[in-house]
């Protein structure tokens, strides 16, 4: 008898893992449709079966837990039954012996918690009560809401504009979003069940990239009305646009040299081409769209006299201080004023310069790379938390780290170091990564020395303001420093003024601002005595056709090589080639026309 | 054109086709459970799968196109297997006491299990808790026969834009209930019944009222007076006897004469009544039309006038006031007919017979009873309970002598005949109102163009100098669209006819359900074929009608006919009026 043996994997272990990775898979694009407490309940099932059956909260709790839940759903429970669900997810997680238990307890109790209204209706009604979606889950994801299974089925039959035409039917910026768009379409795709969700901003691109032909859209009648829109970044734009083809006349008041807002001034070409930004705007303003550049607004009432309805999109250009000493120093710039004079074709050389670059989100990684472009001999990203925390997608991080980047995680800024009042290093604390603090891992100063990091540049990318004082202290409410609008976009007490975008939201994505542009569209129109619709005119959908389940994984965009692309401003991402996008295409599940698209939810036609 | 092998034949189809209508052209047979064409093609039941060469899974034929070259079988047994299977399934979800439903025999989850030979089931019977239902509603829902088909949502929202059903609940709990849990009463329900007539089983049924009629005819205080709607004509022995739907309604007469009725009349009658006072009603409201106002909405359908009172209260004012033929029917029964007979009204008991189930909410609305204090009608039988009770009674229509209706509320028009199809109000009160405005008989046939199953309509006719602009709308989502319209000012008309169930009473909710039949057409056809060869044509006609005139109404909106014949369709409010 041997006395060890080696581990191998058993055939049903192999199994137990598929199935765990499966259940990971599905879980991940499923976070719209269900109910909440069918999904509570088929959780702490699920949790558990995870129990090794030692323990009474765990063993016993957690199946009675389970059960209160069903009567709940089978309309057998009272107002008391939630109360007990509550006191016993409370006393597995105090009183379990592992992990198994007490982070199901917890969970469980965080459910109950969060979906108190949500089980009450239920005990109330019989029927659940959460504000399903149960759209298609691509177009849910989408908060422009695109018709993305039918662009897709356009792109896989070849018909590329009108694969952009249906688009545009949303999203006035496909091209724009093809590029850079943050795609949380791709989060919720039931493709993602199969294998890998289906790469949308992809085939977008794809789309905007290679259209057969271009077209101008369908322009209502002029209505006679004015709007003003103030501000001309996507919502603005979006705005803009939507109104021009109901036929009103709009007038875009940029304070700035050129048109796009963040598009131009916060993304840099390398991610978005300027002639091609330049393209899109174009494309708009041709709708027969005014623009006033180097227009910025302070007399709001003198506008809203002048115009029958106003937009104000204005953005979140202003930026963040540290609060550091030696925050003044020559040296010393913000991420916002970098990128504007990029923007403004202002090159800054960083020649020969070692940078430090404050940060961890999507614009720390974008003057990152910016600033290697600028020539800068060695660029550190300093960042106080891990890598793994940075609020920067994972792709805008390995770029960065691919062109040279150091990511120097877990050191906290202390001070800037000045040397004849200009930079010439950045004082850092090390961290160590702690538990949670409002919903993230904090960091706290490890039990280690000061360092100084030596550098002749820093650059503050810690976030962006909004500059809103002007127009609070004409009286539009704001909050904190963001405009007060409702979710139709208009502003209390101010008749035909409307916000919406970054300025509203807080910094927040392209797609976001596009459907802020489309909703004070939509509202607008009908603030000025009008129900135009925007429908996809006679955009024609190739039929749907059955294949059944067919493996097959997703294409990638890929990237020019770090060595080549950090040395110029051209665009880094390679587009799919036209036998990538074909395959990727035919790769839809057409949620449109199979499982609850078939009965509900499957095409807005029309908004 | 596209050439596929089904079950080894070549069919050759348009493209587009769905496999199951592919399989139809070459005589084979998909069984089908939750498709309805053109309102339900969701794909749900999984029973209508088959087999397509090249692909792992099964394909549902009624959603799903044919392509070149497919070669499809519907019945390999893998096909086989997965259609019993999901039978079986939904069996096991379901209340199969098929012998105490009021669907048996004419159920197709019934017929398909049948069908399929389930003699048994590998499943068993899972415990469906039985939701709480109001018995007292006209509309009775039980959720254990519910098998998820989802076509009471579909029919609701598309063809009646109501909106009432929804489903309620996700993943295995998943249910269909009123809208958001709510309860039926509290919801605006036109009780139009076509939820009902769409149910492939008895989860969604009429309230049975047969026994309450049984009571009353074993009662000998009792005089039972039936009146017969007139498009149950075209459909009541549809599912009786050998002679189909071709039996005459004199049949019915004897029938009901045979189980005790005291009296059976003719609500084509106060169908020619509606159109005199109506049609009077209409001449003083065209002076409003014509200026701009809005049209006069016709009155006769309880559920029309439900939805126009629960969606558009800015019309009610230009509903007609007068009363539904059943309900002038009612409060003549219990007035003039008495009179007529010298019996007490409240000893007798006034049965309506009628294609609808939204008559029985309006007959006990509290105001619908203007002839003694009691209600004017007393219980509204659908023609499916009629039939019931005649099966019950085991009268057998075969060899029921046909025998006339009784007087002298017994005879209707042409014109009050054609009331039962969708336009045949509007051609009645046409006919009339040439009569009236001109003072001599219309053409035959001159206002045809009301006539046919499009869900809106529009003419214009010349009447003494005036253009009168009339529409028709039938299905409540067509008298939304028509109201929209009338509302916003994109139409202008002098009057209007809806009826909620498209096509007209002929394919009303109360009607003999055939499933995945759509009959207005035919039966239509049988009322114009009768106004046809009818001696009078003309309501003003009516033999009858002038002698109620005459004798004791007096004139079309006297003092006693406001009284009987006239409501105030403010009385009584539905939900959304509240």
């Amino acid at each position: 008898m041997a006395r060890l043996h080696v581990m191998e994997r058993s055939e049903a272990q192999v199994v137990m893992d598929d199935l765990h990775e499966a259940i990971g898979r599905r879980l991940a694009v499923s976070s719209l449709a269900p109910c909440p407490v069918e999904f509570t309940a088929a959780f702490v099932g699920m949790c558990a079966t995870q129990s090794c059956g030692k323990c009474t909260p765990c063993r016993v709790g957690l199946n009675v837990l389970k059960d209160l839940m069903e009567s709940v759903l089978d309309g057998t429970a009272t107002e008391a039954t939630i109360d007990l669900i509550e006191k016993t997810a409370r006393t597995i997680y105090l009183s379990s012996d592992c992990a198994i238990g007490y982070e199901a307890g917890e969970m469980a109790l965080e459910a109950v918690l969060g979906f108190r209204d949500d089980f009450e209706h239920h005990v109330h009604t019989g029927a659940c009560g959460f504000e399903q979606s149960q759209l298609v889950p691509c177009v849910s994801g989408c908060p422009a809401g695109v018709d993305i299974p039918g662009y897709i089925s356009l792109v896989e039959a070849g018909e590329l504009t009108e694969a952009v035409r249906l688009i545009r039917k949303d999203n006035p910026l496909p091209l724009v979003c093809g590029y850079v768009c943050e795609h949380p379409c791709e989060m919720h795709c039931r493709r993602g069940m199969v294998d890998d969700p289906m790469n949308i901003r992809g085939l977008k691109r794809f789309a905007v990239d290679h259209m057969e032909r271009d077209y101008r859209p369908h322009m209502a009648e002029p209505t006679g009305k004015r709007v003003a829109v103030v501000g001309g970044g996507p919502a603005g734009l979006s705005c803009a646009y939507y109104l021009a083809v109901m036929g009103h006349k709009v007038t875009i008041f940029e304070a700035r040299k050129h048109l796009g807002g963040m598009l131009r001034y916060g993304i840099p070409s390398y991610r978005l081409p300027r002639e091609r930004l330049d393209s899109e705007i174009q494309w708009i303003l041709d709708c027969g769209i005014d623009v006033r550049l180097e227009t910025p607004v302070s007399d709001l009432a003198a506008l809203r006299d002048e115009f029958d309805a106003t937009y104000l999109a204005i953005g979140a250009h202003s930026d963040r201080k540290l609060g550091l000493d030696g925050e003044d120093a020559e040296g010393v710039v913000s991420a916002v004023e970098m990128l504007r004079a990029i923007g403004d074709g202002d090159m800054p050389s960083f020649a020969g310069e070692r940078v430090c670059v404050i940060g961890g989100g999507n614009v720390a990684m974008d003057v990152a790379r910016s600033a290697v472009r600028c020539g800068a001999e060695k660029v550190t990203i300093v960042y106080r938390r891990r890598v793994a925390d940075m609020t920067a997608q994972d792709e805008e991080i390995a770029g960065a780290a691919a062109e040279g980047c150091e990511l120097l995680e877990l050191h906290a800024p202390l001070a800037i170091e000045v040397k004849d009042g200009s930079v010439s290093g950045l004082r850092v604390q090390k961290q160590i990564i702690g538990g949670l603090s409002r919903g993230r891992f904090a960091p706290r100063a490890a039990d280690e020395d000061e360092a100084t990091i030596p550098c002749d540049r820093v650059i503050v990318a810690i976030g962006q303001a909004i500059d809103s004082k002007g127009f609070a202290e004409q009286g539009v409410p704001c909050s904190r420093d963001r405009i007060a609008a409702a979710d139709d976009g208009s502003i209390e007490g101010f008749d035909g003024l409307f916000a919406g975008g970054d300025c509203q939201s807080g910094p927040a994505t392209v797609i976001r601002a596009v459907n802020a542009g489309k909703v004070a569209a939509a509202n607008i129109d009908g603030y000025l005595g009008f129900n135009h619709t925007i429908d996809k005119h006679n955009v024609d959908m190739p039929p749907v056709t059955f294949k059944g389940k067919v493996s097959c994984a997703r294409c990638e965009l890929t990237m020019r090589e770090a060595s080549e692309r950090k040395g110029d401003w051209t665009l880094v991402e390679r587009g799919l080639s036209a036998q990538e996008a074909h395959q990727e295409a035919s790769r839809c599940l057409r949620c449109d026309h199979f499982g609850f698209g078939a009965f509900r939810g499957g095409r807005i036609m029309q908004w | 054109m596209v050439t596929l092998t089904i079950d080894g034949k070549v069919a050759e189809v348009e493209e587009g086709t769905t496999i199951l209508d592919a399989a139809r052209t070459v005589g084979i047979e998909i069984p089908t459970l939750c498709y309805l064409r053109d309102l339900n093609e969701i794909g749900s039941c999984r029973v209508c799968v088959v087999e397509v060469d090249g692909i792992d899974q099964l394909v549902a034929s009624c959603n799903n196109r044919v392509l070149e070259g497919m070669v499809v079988r519907t019945n390999s047994p893998t096909v086989r297997e997965a259609r019993k299977m999901n039978t079986e399934l939904l069996l096991s979800m379901h209340d199969s006491s098929c012998t105490s439903c009021v669907r048996s025999g004419n159920c197709t989850l019934q017929g398909l299990a049948n069908d399929l030979g389930i003699y048994y089931n590998d499943y068993g019977e899972r415990s469906v808790r039985y939701l709480q239902w109001d018995k007292d509603l006209p509309l009775i829902r039980d959720n254990r026969k519910c098998i998820m088909c989802h076509r009471c949502i579909q029919v609701c929202d598309k063809v009646q834009a109501s909106g009432v059903w929804d489903v309620t609940n996700r993943a295995s709990h998943a249910s269909i209930n009123v809208s958001a849990g709510a309860r039926l009463s509290d919801v605006d329900c036109t009780l139009c019944g076509q939820c009902i007539t769409h149910c492939p089983t008895g989860a969604l049924r009429e309230r049975d009222d047969t026994e309450k009629v049984f009571a009353a005819l074993g009662d000998p205080d009792v005089t039972v007076v039936a009146q017969i709607a007139p498009s149950v004509r075209t459909a009541w022995a549809e599912s009786l006897g050998s002679e189909g739907g071709d039996v005459p309604l004199e049949r019915l007469v004897g029938a009901l004469h045979q189980m005790g009725f005291d009296y059976v009349l003719n609500t084509d009658f106060t169908a020619d009544l509606t159109i005199m006072e109506e049609g009077s009603e209409l001449l003083h409201h065209l002076e409003r039309s014509q200026k701009g106002g809005y049209p006069l909405f016709t009155s006769c359908c309880p559920g029309w006038v439900r939805f126009v009172k629960a969606h558009y209260p800015q019309l009610v004012d230009d509903v007609s006031t007068s009363k539904s033929p059943q309900q002038m029917f009612g409060a003549m029964v219990k007035s003039y007919y008495a009179e007529n007979l010298g019996l007490d009204p409240h000893k007798v008991f006034s049965v309506s017979i009628m294609p609808c189930v939204a008559k029985k909410a309006e007959c006990s609305y509290e105001n619908m009873n203007d002839a003694c204090g009691d209600p004017d009608v007393d219980v509204v039988l659908t023609v499916r309970e009629v039939v019931r009770m005649i099966r019950a009674d085991h009268v057998n229509v075969d060899v029921v002598s046909d025998e006339p209706f009784d007087e002298p509320m017994g005879y209707g028009t042409g014109a009050g005949i054609i009331f039962g199809a969708t336009g045949g109000v509007m051609e009645a009160a046409l006919r009339t109102a040439h009569y009236l405005v001109l003072g001599k008989a219309p053409e035959d046939d001159m206002f045809e163009s009301v006539r046919g199953l499009k869900g809106w309509k529009e003419a214009t006719f010349e009447l003494g100098g005036t253009d009168v602009r009339v529409a028709v709308a039938s299905g409540l989502a067509n008298a939304k669209a028509l109201c929209d319209a009338v509302v916003a000012g994109e139409v202008h008309y002098d009057f209007v006819e809806v009826m909620a169930c498209p096509g007209g009473c002929v394919n009303g909710g109360g009607q003999p359900i055939h499933d995945g039949c759509e009959l207005a057409g035919v039966r239509a056809e049988k009322l114009y074929g009768l106004d046809r060869v009818a001696k009078y044509r003309n309501s003003y006609e009516n033999p009858q009608v002038k002698a109620a005139y005459e004798n004791y109404l007096g004139e079309p909106l006297s003092e006693r006919a406001e009284q009987l014949l006239h409501t105030d369709q403010h009385a009584w409010s539905m939900p959304g009026e509240r």
